[in-house]
């Protein structure tokens, strides 16, 4: 029972980063786009995920309730020294999701656009920013349970290179997702050619970004190195994200556009794979060797149970409709742009 | 500002403030369900642009209820960590479920806000209806886990630790029954005088008269229903408050001293240091009726308990009788609108009862507002009700009071941001909607 709930909390942070990495990238797109070719992306942006973006961001919902209800000592303890940076991160949750939804509803269009646009872009940057600084402070060792001033204990728990140059690497990340997204959702060429070479753009950008984060995880003596190529899953999954790269580009060049989603969400879900996979069980890695692992620090049996059960019942419930919803706005009538008014 | 009343105010906050979404989030899919029905049935126009209309005004308020949702599920665990650590487990089942009914919702949103001459009119709808009895789930589903912390159930408390648990028992506390009854009714009373009164104030304008016609009938009937029957599930709430939780109902009532055949205090103020209640109207053995259906029935009193287990009792008496009054008010305007209905369809056309319902648009909100003072405050100073205190389960983080203000800053610029949102809405309906 217990190794459903951890498949479930896994899945649903992948999901959360391929889906709702997808529609943060979006929005990083947007800062990254040139004045005059930004309304054209917005409308290919909100027709593309207007409809399942609220549900994209309920997989965040549902980690965290699993991490709360199955292992509570993890979250407490994660809230309490990462008070600050998940503060951020909400702030840019409220911020997007609230922008995003206002320059689509107000009823009379002016300068106030212009507002929910910044804050859109920019928040859309900083919340995977936040997240991924946050995950990579949850196995960087800088968290202390035991520090005794203030800043040991809420502030270098996360504010260090290894954490940093992660929230990076999970926004090119977002980037590059949206990207390969958004090159099917539009019909008209030059557009698409454009995301092809945003898609570029963010993957380099990646490259760079995991280089560096590297370099931090070995001057902060995080055996990051280990992690990744100690292993031979860790092996043959970075091995198999790079040739689905090479792959993903001759096609890219052929202009053919069928595989290019599913090859980049495989690249994602592999390094998520790689990352998680060697120090499985312990997902929070504490300062002095200690850790929180997802079997020693359980809740007790009955509420695994019915946790696991919760999420069986429910994906039953949620799958169909997710993918019918999916699939249904997936044919969309040629120049259809969604609801505007 | 200390770290302690930091946390508990931006706990408030966040929640007084998640409450009105949450509301509107449960109700008004009802309502749009409804003015659909009516197209479908009848062809006419304007029952598709008052569920259009509508619509756009509850994509703003999922938007921001889904995000000050998100924020709280965060919160519980920022501010109250050690309350997390051991409750998360135990009322986590509530909340699991929870996931699945917002998934539904979220997913059936989709649908109907994008699904406008895309799918079956009728599966349009449905998915409509999929939106309102999800969130009707979801509300009852949190409710559940509230409902807990006041009446805790589903584990042993030994020797400080949290064994045997049972989630399924923790969630069919004894509270839960009553406080789902009472909320999901108080959801549709303050929803439904909310949206009529912005229709009936748009009426007595003379501005899209048929359009806000057909929508202040819709949300009126809804809105009087509730507010008819909730004074009865209110009885039921306080009678239950009175076996479970003596402290809470003695604070509601500002009742210091154990009696029989006690008085229910009308107004006043409560007196702490002299223990008594200076300037309240008396109704010699009501207390004991609405608490134990028994005019003799003995009352427990302040006295009985321990002084360190005293909630605040002015708030909470405060907060009671404001709710009661909004709960009169909004009854009494609902007596007069049904009559209206049946007997004197006259007095529908004559602006006095327009004006009635303008009049009366804040007050179920103001009541939802008091009546979860009452249960929290109340509640105090436990946040599990006699096994943890409040203060011991707060964040050992300093420095929550600027938390505190930034999260005050934003709310209160969401608001300003969501009112003006809504203000361009209704000022542009006779714009989009060529009447
Ligand atoms: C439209 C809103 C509204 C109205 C008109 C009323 N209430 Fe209420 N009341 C609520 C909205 C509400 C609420 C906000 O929904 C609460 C907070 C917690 C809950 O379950 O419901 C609540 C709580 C609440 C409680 C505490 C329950 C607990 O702590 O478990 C009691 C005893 C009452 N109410 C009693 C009444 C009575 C006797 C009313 C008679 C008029 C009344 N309420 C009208
Ligand atoms: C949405 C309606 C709700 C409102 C308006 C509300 C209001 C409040 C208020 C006013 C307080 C502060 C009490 C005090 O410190 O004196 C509070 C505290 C708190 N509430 Fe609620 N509440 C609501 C529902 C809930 C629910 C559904 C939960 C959990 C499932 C919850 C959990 C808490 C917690 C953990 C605290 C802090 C500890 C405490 O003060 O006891 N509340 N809430
Ligand atoms: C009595 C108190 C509460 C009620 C009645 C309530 C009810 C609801 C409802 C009906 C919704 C969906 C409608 C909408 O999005 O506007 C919602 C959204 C949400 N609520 Fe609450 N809630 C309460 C308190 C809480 C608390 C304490 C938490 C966190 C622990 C919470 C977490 C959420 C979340 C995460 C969402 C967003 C879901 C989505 O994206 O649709 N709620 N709430």
């Amino acid at each position: 029972m217990l190794y459903i709930v951890i498949t479930y909390l896994w899945a649903s942070i992948l999901l959360y980063l391929l889906l709702g990495g997808a529609d943060f990238g979006a929005g990083i797109i947007e800062l990254f786009t040139s004045q005059k070719n930004k309304q054209i992306t917005r409308k290919t942006l909100y027709s593309a995920i207007g409809p399942i973006w609220e549900a994209n961001h309920m997989w965040l919902i549902i980690a965290i309730v699993i991490l709360f209800v199955g292992f509570p000592v993890i979250y407490s303890t994660m809230s309490v020294n990462l008070h600050i940076p998940l503060t951020i991160m909400l702030i840019g949750i409220i911020a997007r999701g609230t922008a995003f939804t206002f320059r689509h509803y107000d009823a009379v269009v002016d300068d106030m656009q212009h507002l929910y646009n910044t804050i859109f872009a920019i928040s859309s940057f900083t919340t995977p920013l936040f997240l991924g600084i946050i995950a990579g402070s949850a196995v960087s060792g800088h968290i202390d349970p035991q520090a005794g001033s203030f800043v040991d204990a809420y502030i270098f728990s996360w504010l260090h290179w290894f954490a940093v140059t992660v929230g990076l690497f999970t926004v090119s990340i977002c980037g590059f997702l949206a990207s390969v997204y958004l090159i099917g959702e539009t019909n008209i060429e030059h557009e698409r050619l454009r995301f092809a070479h945003k898609a570029q753009f963010f993957n380099i950008a990646a490259v760079i970004c995991g280089a560096l984060v590297f370099i931090a995880a070995w001057f902060e003596h995080i055996p990051l190195f280990d992690w990744v190529f100690g292993n031979w899953i860790g092996r043959i999954a970075i091995l198999s994200a790079t040739l689905s790269l090479v792959w993903m580009w001759t096609l890219l060049y052929q202009g053919k556009i069928s595989l290019l989603r599913p090859l980049a969400g495989f690249q994602v879900t592999m390094i998520l794979l790689t990352t998680t996979f060697r120090h499985f069980p312990n997902i929070v890695i504490l300062k002095g060797g200690g850790y929180l692992s997802l079997t020693e620090h359980a809740g007790q049996e009955k509420t695994i149970e019915a946790l696991a059960w919760a999420l069986l019942l429910g994906s039953l419930l949620i799958l169909p409709a997710l993918f019918y919803l999916i699939y249904s706005f997936q044919k969309k009538p040629v120049g259809y742009e969604g609801q505007l008014h | 500002m200390n770290d302690f009343i930091a946390a508990r105010s931006q706990m408030a906050l966040s929640l007084g403030f998640h409450i009105i979404f949450s509301c509107i989030g449960m109700v008004m899919p009802f309502f749009m369900a409804v003015a659909h029905y009516y197209y479908l049935k009848t062809g006419q126009t304007v029952y598709k642009n008052v569920t259009k209309a509508w619509s756009k005004g509850v994509a703003i308020f999922f938007a921001t209820g889904a995000v000050s949702g998100t924020v709280l599920s965060f919160e519980l665990g920022l501010l109250w960590p050690e309350f997390m650590k051991h409750a998360g487990p135990i009322f986590g089942m509530p909340f699991s479920l929870e996931g699945t009914a917002f998934f539904i919702e979220a997913i059936a949103l989709g649908f109907f806000l994008y699904g406008w001459d895309r799918f079956n009119p009728w599966f349009h709808w449905f998915t409509g209806v999929v939106v309102g009895v999800s969130g009707l789930a979801s509300g009852i589903l949190v409710v559940a886990a509230n409902a807990w912390m006041n009446s805790p159930a589903g584990f042993e408390h030994i020797n400080g630790q949290y064994l045997n648990i049972d989630p399924i028992a923790a969630m069919f506390n004894e509270a839960w029954f009553s406080q789902a009854l009472h909320m999901t009714i108080a959801a549709f009373a303050a929803t439904g005088f909310a949206v009529a009164g912005v229709h009936a104030l748009m009426i007595l304008r003379g501005s899209n008269v048929l359009f806000h016609t057909k929508s202040f009938t819709i949300a009126a009937v809804f809105g009087c229903a509730a507010a008819l029957v909730q004074p009865l599930s209110g009885d039921i709430s306080a009678k239950d408050v009175a076996i479970r939780q003596p402290a809470k109902l003695a604070a509601m009532e500002a009742h210091f001293h154990t009696e029989k055949s006690a008085s229910l205090i009308v107004g006043g103020i409560p007196n702490e240091a002299e223990k008594k209640v200076d300037f309240a109207i008396k109704l010699p053995g009501f207390l004991s009726f609405l608490a134990h259906g028994d005019f003799k029935a003995e009352v427990t009193g302040l006295d009985r308990i321990p002084e360190e287990n005293h909630p605040p009792v002015a708030v909470t008496h405060y907060a009671f009788q404001i709710m009661i009054g909004m709960g009169m008010a909004m009854m009494l305007v609902s007596v007069l609108y049904f009559a209206a209905l049946w007997k004197k369809r006259k007095w529908l056309q004559e602006p006095w009862l327009l004006k009635l319902f303008a009049l009366a648009t804040p007050l179920g909100f103001i009541a939802v507002e008091a009546g979860w003072t009452v249960t929290e405050v109340g509640r105090q100073p436990w946040i599990i009700y006699g096994i943890m205190r409040t203060a011991d389960a707060v964040t050992p983080m300093p420095g929550i009071a600027y938390s505190f203000y930034l999260f005050t800053a934003i709310y209160v610029s969401l608001a300003a941001f969501v009112v003006f949102m809504l203000y361009r809405q209704i000022r542009m309906v006779g714009k989009l909607y060529d009447l």
